[in-house]
């Protein structure tokens, strides 16, 4: 059947009978947390949205030191926000296999913050790498991924991209293990040797990591997952292509295109590297060509291997291809032509018409559009107005950006977004400004973001005393990743206050409102801009896709 | 496909919101059940809210890139006229381009005329159909929330795809929602009755 990549890792899951799954949702991963949330209780497995990546891999790592499968799934900057209880996973290894799944974005279709390549985590906390080309691949990858992690007793990381998660193609299933009456119960039999990092053992768990990681190294050596695509035999040219990942699709791609047949290494493990095979691969070859996108990791590993491999050998990679953006099929076919000093045109067509792109908008009722009307209204600005401060015309407030569909207050006709880094940093951000600069300043930040990391820099901001003023977005669900639940969401039946925690914290300057009372909510701007402590308006109403209980 | 030719690329280019990834999912139904290897490529997120989105279908014996090559579209399927043009660079003088006659102005771009784009579609490809296709739907089933079904049913009907109109009901079947599915199939069967 035709399954998405997001799918076909759920089905892998399924298959390796997983027992626990925690998420936070981020594109392009959202689909796998969604689809658990939907059927993870008639399957009887244990499913959570959790309040971020960090805390979501460690109830993973919890559950697997207690005995159970798990599953943890995220897009790449939450690697960066759990990497702190990533690397000594890899130390205490897991009990109950383990398989965390990511999911970079290049060309930042839908991320912000940066065209992160989380490549380098593998080499960070030693962890295990396997990178799918196709929906088939996430599904067969997964299960070899839960052997892997069962087999050595180590956490196995699945890297995808936008083009693989969001990629539709025919998989074939197998059986899936799904017959189990209620939760699985695990049990936590205390070995404080295994999960427990403190110096000294620590260095002696290092010690066993290496070693562990040598002996996966030998392990897939022999795996089909490392695969050479070698059509017919053609060693006459002497040239030869390493890949993995989506790159592969764009390489056989090209090579139809340019009906060229040169022998093709399709790397499924990027950690650790089969590095006999690469050897064997490169012994024979004038010219090896690497495609990977984003930074060049693997054509400098395998610049390394051909030292003693074969050091004559021309590597190029990175010359022909670009370090920004995603790979594309023409951009792959370009660089393979170079290198086999082939021609070859496709048949655009040479009338090139002036186009728009189109940007993505609020919806119609969206609440946020009540968000700049009164802050427009409050600051008194007219309707022809802009907001931006390079506008000559502008206030003199800062405004700061989170990570939520109010990105695009940002947007040239907005303007209210002059500062934007990664997941709670509105805040954090703002404390820095506010303590070394006079100028007023209000933050936006989303309450499933405020949640996730605005708590920490709230309580910062109260413990070393700046003021900005705190807009917190409460729409009542994580909208811009597809409506999942958050502790303050409409659909939780016990949810979290946001005002009680900004008053347990000591917010005095607090207002909760709903932004339709414009009048309210101008007059509680001005108020509060003038405060010499931090002002915290929580703008409550729902997304328009929030349905009532 | 023609004869000498062993896959079919397909894009759809359309607004956030319009019900692209259902046609998707829809068509590559659709083009299993003829026997096809398939392979395609969408984006989600906010990217998508409101904003210019574009799908790529591809099928055919062994398909490899979920991304069709320039120049290399056989069918290029436009739910608005300046979506449509936006894919001239996925098209060469035989690609066939399915138009909804629907013109959505873009915030802060210049304005352009349905004539305009008609003309530079022109000068891109000798194969440029449009249709209006909500005003058909509106007119006669009462809505145009299946302009989308519309357009695809008149481009099998009428061998814009190489797919079978029976593998499109069978996939538009298998895919819309039950409470959905008369209008589907009343759009489906409008545009049998158009071809």
């Amino acid at each position: 059947m035709i399954l998405m990549g997001n799918e076909a890792i759920v089905r892998g899951a399924l298959e390796a009978g997983v027992q626990f799954v925690s998420t936070y949702p981020g594109t392009p991963s959202s689909e796998i947390g969604n689809i658990f949330f939907r059927i993870s209780e008639k399957l009887r497995i244990y499913f959570e949205f959790s309040i971020n990546e960090k805390l979501a891999l460690e109830a993973a790592v919890g559950a697997s030191f207690s005995g159970l499968k798990c599953l943890v799934a995220m897009k790449n900057f939450g690697l960066n926000v759990c990497s702190d209880a990533l690397a000594p996973f890899l130390y205490t290894g897991s009990k109950g296999a383990t398989v965390i799944i990511t999911a970079d974005d290049p060309s930042c279709h839908s991320s912000a913050q940066s065209e992160e390549n989380s490549r380098p985590f593998s080499y960070l906390a030693h962890l295990p790498t396997l990178e799918p080309a196709t929906p088939q691949e996430c599904k067969d990858f997964v299960k070899l991924a839960f052997q892997i992690s069962e087999k050595f007793q180590t956490p196995v990381l699945i890297r995808n991209t936008t083009r693989v998660s969001h990629q539709r193609g025919v998989v074939k299933l197998s059986k899936m293990e799904l017959t189990r009456p209620n939760l699985v119960e695990g049990k936590f039999i205390k070995d404080t040797r295994r999960f427990v990092t403190l110096p000294p053992r620590v260095l002696e768990m290092k010690k066993e990591l290496l070693e562990k990681i040598e002996k996966i190294r030998t392990f897939i050596e022999t795996s089909p997952i490392n695969q050479l695509v070698q059509r017919r035999a053609s060693d006459s040219l002497n040239l030869g292509i390493i890949t993995s990942g989506v790159s592969y699709l764009y390489v056989r791609e090209a090579l139809k295109e340019l009906n060229l047949d040169l022998p093709v290494l399709k790397l499924g493990f990027f950690y650790p590297l089969p590095e006999k095979k690469i050897k064997n691969f490169i012994k024979k070859l004038k010219k090896v060509l690497i495609v990977e996108e984003l930074e060049p990791f693997l054509e400098k590993e395998v610049q390394g291997l051909a030292k003693e491999a074969n050091c004559k050998i021309e590597i190029t990679g990175k010359n022909l291809l670009p370090e920004v953006g995603e790979l594309r099929p023409e951009i792959v076919m370009a660089a393979i032509a170079k290198f086999a000093g082939k021609k070859f045109k496709l048949p655009t067509t040479n009338y090139q018409p002036k186009t728009n792109r189109r940007s993505p908008q609020f919806c119609p009722g969206c609440p946020y559009w009540l968000v700049v009307a009164a802050i427009k209204k409050a600051l008194r600005l007219g309707s022809g107005q802009t907001l931006r401060p390079d506008s000559g015309q502008a206030t003199e407030v800062i405004f700061g950006g989170d990570i939520g569909c109010y990105m695009l207050l940002g947007m040239p006709q907005f303007g209210l977004q002059d500062y934007l880094s990664c997941m709670g940093s509105s805040l954090g951000i703002a404390h820095g400004i506010k303590k070394v600069s006079k100028q007023k300043l209000i933050t936006f930040i989303g309450d499933s973001t405020f949640f996730h990391a605005g708590l920490p820099a709230l309580a910062n901001i109260i413990f070393n005393k700046s003021n900005p003023l705190v807009i917190i977005l409460e729409n009542q669900t994580t909208a811009m990743t597809g409506h999942q639940p958050h502790p303050s969401a409409k659909s939780v039946l016990k949810p979290i206050k946001i005002e009680d925690i900004c008053r347990a914290l000591g917010v005095n300057n607090l207002a909760v409102l709903d932004p339709a009372n414009q009048d309210e909510f101008g007059q509680k701007i001005r108020e509060f801009l003038q405060k010499d402590e931090v002002a915290v308006i929580i703008v409550r109403k729902p997304c328009i896709f929030v349905k009532d209980k | 496909m023609t004869k000498n030719k062993k896959e079919f690329n397909l894009i759809i280019a359309g607004i956030g919101g319009q019900g692209l990834i259902t046609l998707l999912q829809i068509l590559a139904e659709a083009a299993l059940s003829g026997g096809n290897d398939v392979r395609s490529s969408e984006l989600h997120g906010l990217a998508q809210r409101g904003g210019s989105v574009e799908i790529y279908l591809r099928f055919g014996k062994e398909i490899f890139s979920p991304l069709v090559a320039p120049g290399r579209a056989d069918f290029i399927l436009g739910l608005e006229m300046q979506e449509a043009l936006r894919m001239y660079y996925y098209a060469n003088p035989d690609t066939v381009f399915l138009v909804n006659k629907n013109l959505i102005p873009i915030p802060l771009a210049p304005v352009v005329s349905q004539d305009q784009i008609i003309k530079d579609l022109n000068k891109i490809s000798k194969k440029i159909e449009v249709v209006p296709a909500a005003d058909i739907c509106q007119k006669e089933l009462g809505t145009n929330v299946v302009a989308g079904i519309y357009l695809i049913s008149l481009a099998v009907f009428q061998k814009m795809i190489p797919l079978k109109p029976e593998s499109l009901l069978l996939a538009i079947k298998k895919m819309i929602p039950e409470k959905f599915l008369e209008l589907n199939l009343k759009a489906f069967n409008l545009a049998k009755s158009n071809s």
